[in-house]
């Protein structure tokens, strides 16, 4: 009705007014601290209390990082060919593990011989921590891309299989009975009810599998790797270049967050209808 | 008796009893409801209104006996049923006009006629600006008009409503109660309509039954014998909501 309208878009105005003052507050308390810890430890380092060569200050790991930009020293790869490397392996093992475990969580969610024929399978093979599927790998295929992207699968596909499970197995009953009363066959409400219900859900799993994707991807590249972020940490670490670990560990930093803002991005956009009365 | 007596048999309730567990529900209940008729059920909270209406929709199945729709056994895929929940159930992922063509998808209409009748809807039931808008944008009553259109779109044969306007304000109230009316005279569905309201259901109802405490047994079952459109404040209107109530006051 037009009331109802014109009182939720009057209402919405003034909820963004004033989201847009918050955030800005919010916003300069948040480079306030960043810029506090980054002050303080270039006094720190400055003021002769750490060795700088152990514990370069701000300014230089920002010199470094400029001169990565173009510079092979001292891994043999620019800062751009090392981050297109790790993206490559972390992104190939995340997104297997979406298409893989998402519909396996759902179909094992929603058919219970699905889950009785899975489930067994799964619950043995969850308790074993990523890493130490590494040596397997190894043995399995060498250490090659498909090599690290399979251990960062193994990292992000046990949150997606259980959310997705978990997800809908919540879905709302009288969703269901509406389909019902219609006629509407099983897999035709699997996918109209089952799926859409399950999606706030999937999408949390889905964001826990790209924190550990990306987490993981150092040790994937400890496995032996000729360019990489992870790569490049290691042999900061071993021509004793603590500035280069930092810059790794920085630019792993803010792609992680870039990500992560690109995940809400496609999450504001498919669950759009989640409002809160 | 009016002439109610003569149509064929639309519902046929036999020997229906529900258990769940050692729970008894419905306790061998067995009564006919006629093609187009228009029945509303009344009882205590609790007895088992619900539950009779989710066995007739196979939602539950009976313990015993069972419900025949023109002589078959119930089942939702073959028989054009609509149920308005007494529970919110708008899906809320889909738009205003995406959830009242929802049924009509299920059952393949063309999808011309689905957009003639959701357009048809969106005006009775006064959402036509809210068309695109999720249900979680709108208010309770508003969801509850998506979910009452959704079921007027199916123009189903056999429309079920529990307590389907509950959430409304009287002034809704009243004008949801004479387009369902008018739907089922358009339509000639048959209609049974669970209320606690029974002024609403002597407005509404050709027959009322009226239902026992748990488990429920039919205690009666009330003809209205009145013509439409019903005056609330005529004194055989109150009559019979009196009567009715006593019915039910008294066990
Ligand atoms: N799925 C179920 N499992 C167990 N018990 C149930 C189930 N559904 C209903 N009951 C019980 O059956 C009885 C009747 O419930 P029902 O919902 O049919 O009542 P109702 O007449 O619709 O009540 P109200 O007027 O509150 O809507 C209640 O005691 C309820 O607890
Ligand atoms: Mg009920």
């Amino acid at each position: 009705m037009t009331a109802d309208k014109q009182k939720l878009e009057a209402k919405w105005s003034a909820y963004k007014e004033t989201q847009k003052r918050e955030n800005r507050k919010y916003l300069l308390l948040s480079a306030a601290g960043i810029l506090t810890v980054l002050t303080l430890w270039q006094a720190v380092v400055m003021m002769g209390l750490v060795d700088s060569k152990l514990l370069p200050p701000p300014t230089v790991v920002l010199q470094t990082l400029m001169d990565k930009i173009y510079s092979t020293v001292p891994d043999g790869n620019t800062l751009g060919t090392n981050i297109i490397a790790s993206l490559k392996v972390a992104l190939s093992g995340f997104f297997v593990a979406i298409i893989i475990g998402v519909p396996l969580g759902l179909l094992m969610g929603w058919w219970t011989y699905a889950d009785r024929f899975i489930r067994p399978i799964f619950e043995l093979v969850r308790p074993v921590p990523p890493i130490a599927w590494i040596p397997l790998v190894v043995v399995w295929m060498g250490v090659g891309l498909k090599a690290k992207a399979l251990i960062i699968f193994f990292t992000a596909f046990v949150p997606c299989v259980i959310n997705s499970y978990t997800g809908i197995k919540l879905t709302s009953q009288v969703l269901i009975d509406v389909s019902r009363t219609f006629g509407a066959p099983n897999w035709l409400i699997f996918w109209k009810i089952g799926i859409p219900s399950s999606l706030p859900m999937v999408f949390a799993g889905i964001r826990v599998a790209l924190g550990n994707s990306w987490s993981t991807l150092v040790a994937a590249e400890m496995l032996a790797a000729s360019a990489g972020l992870g790569y490049m940490i290691q042999i900061g670490r071993t021509v004793a270049r603590p500035d280069i670990v930092i810059v790794g560990m920085v630019v792993i930093g803010a792609i992680g967050a870039i990500l992560s803002s690109i995940l809400s991005r496609c999450e504001k956009y498919f669950l759009r209808w989640k409002v809160n009365r | 008796m009016p002439d109610n007596e003569n149509r064929p048999v639309k519902v046929e309730v036999k020997n229906l009893t529900k258990r769940f567990g050692d729970l008894l529900v419905l306790d061998d209940m067995s009564f006919n409801i006629r093609k187009g008729e228009f029945v509303c059920v009344v009882g205590p909270t609790g007895c088992g209104k619900s539950t009779f209406l989710n066995c007739l929709t196979r939602i539950h199945m009976p313990s015993a006996g069972d419900i025949y729709i023109d002589g078959v056994p119930a089942n939702p895929r073959k028989h054009n049923i609509s149920f308005v929940f007494q529970e919110p159930s708008a899906l809320p992922w889909q738009t205003v006009e995406q959830n009242i063509s929802y049924g009509l998808k299920i059952k393949k209409v063309p999808q011309d006629e689905i957009n003639r009748r959701v357009n048809q809807i969106l005006d009775l039931m006064g959402l036509q600006e809210s068309r695109k808008a999720y249900p979680g944008e709108l208010s309770v009553s508003a969801e509850q008009r998506i979910i009452i259109g959704r079921s007027f779109a199916m123009q189903p044969d056999l429309l079920l409503m529990d307590e389907p306007y509950g959430q409304m304000d009287v002034k809704m109230r009243f004008y949801l109660e004479d387009e369902v009316i008018r739907l089922w005279k358009e339509l000639g569905s048959t209609v049974i309509f669970i209320t606690h309201n029974i002024e609403e259901a002597v407005y509404l109802a050709e027959k009322v039954l009226i239902l026992t405490n748990k488990p429920a047994k039919i205690k009666e079952e009330v003809y209205i014998d009145l013509p439409r459109p019903r005056d609330i404040t005529s004194p055989e209107f109150i009559h019979y909501r009196n009567y009715i109530t006593d019915k039910i006051k008294w066990w």
